[in-house]
């Protein structure tokens, strides 16, 4: 079964869709994927929420893509059999709000200037992103989600259905992720943010009638990619090990395989995502704070004092999203008397564990869905 | 990993699984891979929460689709609101734990009731290993040496009557048990329990009029 990318557009001012800074961002499209079939019911839907740089398409192939070159990002998690089972669930994967990857974000185009957007592009947070894939929803017909999962940036968008509307959440698996950024955390989105506006041609944001901020943007990357790894990742992967060569070049160019691995990702990133992008998607990031939302019950349940359930996963190497911070989550959760369960999973390779193929995983996320089942 | 709910529990198990009420809100502390939640949530439809320290013990629970937090019972016991579960289950965990006063005074915060069971240190094959060959007691139950053993408090039933008692708990129910055969046969002690009894298993409460 193969699927394709499709568009849901909304007039947000007909509708009086307020953003949370206030400002209104009118029409609206989100880019969105759906495998498997709506049951009679409407009750088996399973909503993932993608990462930072994700997009909407979660797993499977595309119809037009006869090579096969372009599965999923979670393609060994959701599918027919799998740990988010598609012969049973109805999984459904939105582009976020302010990304490039089919939804709207600073690089569409603007209606009343005819231009790309750039920096005129409204600040979105996580409960707006949130608020955008309600739309799709709706459209769909889905007014209760069996599950909400998601990873990092993805995991944020978990809570925040949540704590936005418990009464569509029947369960909820937020994984490497954090009620609220560190310091370290705001940093390292500092740091990116700042290679991408210091290269001249990002130009204020309006660099869409020429090349971009390539560098910064590969620069940023960089960054980011080392906050995914861990020190026992990187020294398993690289050492010391020299790229292509058998002693220094004494000169800059990558003589360790590790600079080299981070140029080629740099350059490959740079190559697929808009810059502007990233800096309003860290800055949503940054922005996310629901610990005073999870420290409250009335926040985590419907009117009728109905509760999700939660499954709440962390990696002992993840230094971005380390599992103090996920335990910190659980604590809150267990405070307001929230059903939550916790696993801490043994991995070395840090933040992005969740990416990589593991069977532990895999049974963690079956076998909690298949609980939900029986409640 | 299928993990199907047992149909035959270790014998202390079923003795608390008998004094659990259908639909109360149990926690199991130290619940290795959840036999124990996952029978009462078929028999008896309770709402069960686990916890286990065991990465791979919880990992198990959960993907049996049990509610299990993975981590240190001392420090997963505080979150809880008070009087947020019916029972709390301390299953051959006690003997195991640092500071059981400072455990047992937070679990009557969070429980109405707590069950608790362990080896029972004076039974009569443990003493007579003492008094005759001089050594630390090694039988079945407690299989261990003095330098590796988990079992890092000694506790008889006559110990544990006066110790609930000290933390200001009353017995509600108490049962003396003898097991054996991979601990899933085993019979109730009445006469001598003391000296006969393997295992102990106590359901205890908050003493009411004497706290402050």
């Amino acid at each position: 079964m193969k699927i394709e990318k499709q568009y849901f557009t909304y007039d947000a001012s007909e509708k009086g869709q307020q953003l949370d800074s206030g400002l209104v961002l009118s029409p609206v499209t989100i880019a969105y994927e759906t495998i498997g079939r709506l049951n009679h019911s409407r009750d088996n839907a399973v909503l993932i929420c993608h990462a930072f740089s994700g997009d909407s398409h979660v797993a499977d192939l595309y119809w037009d893509d006869p090579s096969e070159s372009n599965p999923g990002w979670w393609d060994f998690m959701v599918g027919p059999g799998k740990g988010i089972d598609t012969d049973r669930y109805f999984v459904i994967c939105c582009n976020i709000l302010g990304s490039c990857m089919g939804s709207t974000g600073p690089s569409s185009i603007n209606p009343e200037t005819g231009k790309a957007y750039g920096l005129d592009f409204p600040m979105v947070t996580i409960g707006d992103m949130i608020n955008a894939q309600k739309q799709v929803l709706a459209h769909l017909g889905i007014t209760k989600l069996h599950s909400v999962i998601g990873g990092s940036v993805g995991g944020m968008q978990v809570l925040e259905w949540c704590v936005r509307y418990p009464e569509m959440i029947k369960s909820a698996i937020p994984i490497a992720t954090t009620m609220r950024h560190s310091a370290l955390a705001i940093a390292f989105n500092e740091i990116a943010r700042q290679a991408i506006m210091a290269d001249p041609l990002w130009n204020k944001g309006d660099y869409y009638h020429s090349s971009g901020p390539g560098l910064g943007l590969a620069v940023a990357r960089m960054i980011g990619h080392v906050t995914y790894l861990s020190d026992e990742a990187m020294r398993r992967k690289f050492g010391r090990k020299l790229q292509d060569k058998e002693d220094f070049s004494f000169n800059f160019e990558a003589d360790f395989q590790v600079e080299s691995y981070l140029r080629h990702q740099g350059s490959k990133f740079a190559r697929r995502f808009d810059a502007n992008s990233v800096l309003y998607i860290t800055k949503a990031a940054d922005y996310f704070d629901l610990a005073d939302n999870v420290n409250t019950r009335e926040s985590l349940q419907d009117l009728r004092g109905n509760r999700s359930k939660f499954l709440v996963i962390s990696y002992t190497s993840d230094w971005l999203y380390p599992t103090y911070q996920a335990r910190e989550l659980v604590k809150a959760l267990k405070r307001t008397g929230q059903d939550v369960s916790f696993c801490e999973i043994e991995a070395d390779c840090g933040h992005d564990a969740f990416l990589i193929k593991d069977i532990r995983l895999t049974n963690l996320i079956r076998g909690f869905l298949d609980g939900i089942e029986d409640a | 990993m299928e993990l199907k709910t047992p149909e035959k529990l270790r014998y202390d198990l079923v003795i608390i699984a008998s004094w659990i009420k259908p639909g109360s809100r149990v926690l199991d502390l130290g619940c290795g891979r959840g036999d124990l939640l996952a029978w009462l949530k078929k028999h008896k439809n309770i709402q069960g929460t686990g916890i286990e320290q065991d990465k791979d013990k919880a990992a198990a629970c959960i993907s049996r689709g049990l509610t299990v937090l993975q981590g240190d019972l001392k420090d997963e016991v505080l979150d809880y609101p008070d009087g947020y579960f019916d029972v709390v289950i301390l299953s051959q965990t006690l003997q195991q734990v640092l500071q059981p006063d400072r455990l047992l005074k937070s679990l009557a915060r969070i429980g109405k009731q707590v069950i608790v069971s362990f080896p029972n240190f004076s039974h009569y094959s443990g003493r007579l290993q003492l008094f005759f060959k001089g050594t630390a007691p090694k039988t079945r139950q407690l299989p261990y040496s003095w330098y590796d053993t988990p079992n890092i408090r000694v506790i008889t039933l006559a110990d544990f009557r006066s110790f609930a008692k000290k933390v200001g708990y009353t017995i509600v129910k108490e049962c003396a048990i003898n097991s054996y055969g991979q601990d899933r046969e085993g019979k109730i002690v009445t006469i001598l329990s003391n000296l006969r009894a393997t295992y102990g298993v106590f359901l205890i409460e908050k003493t009411k009029a004497a706290s402050k």
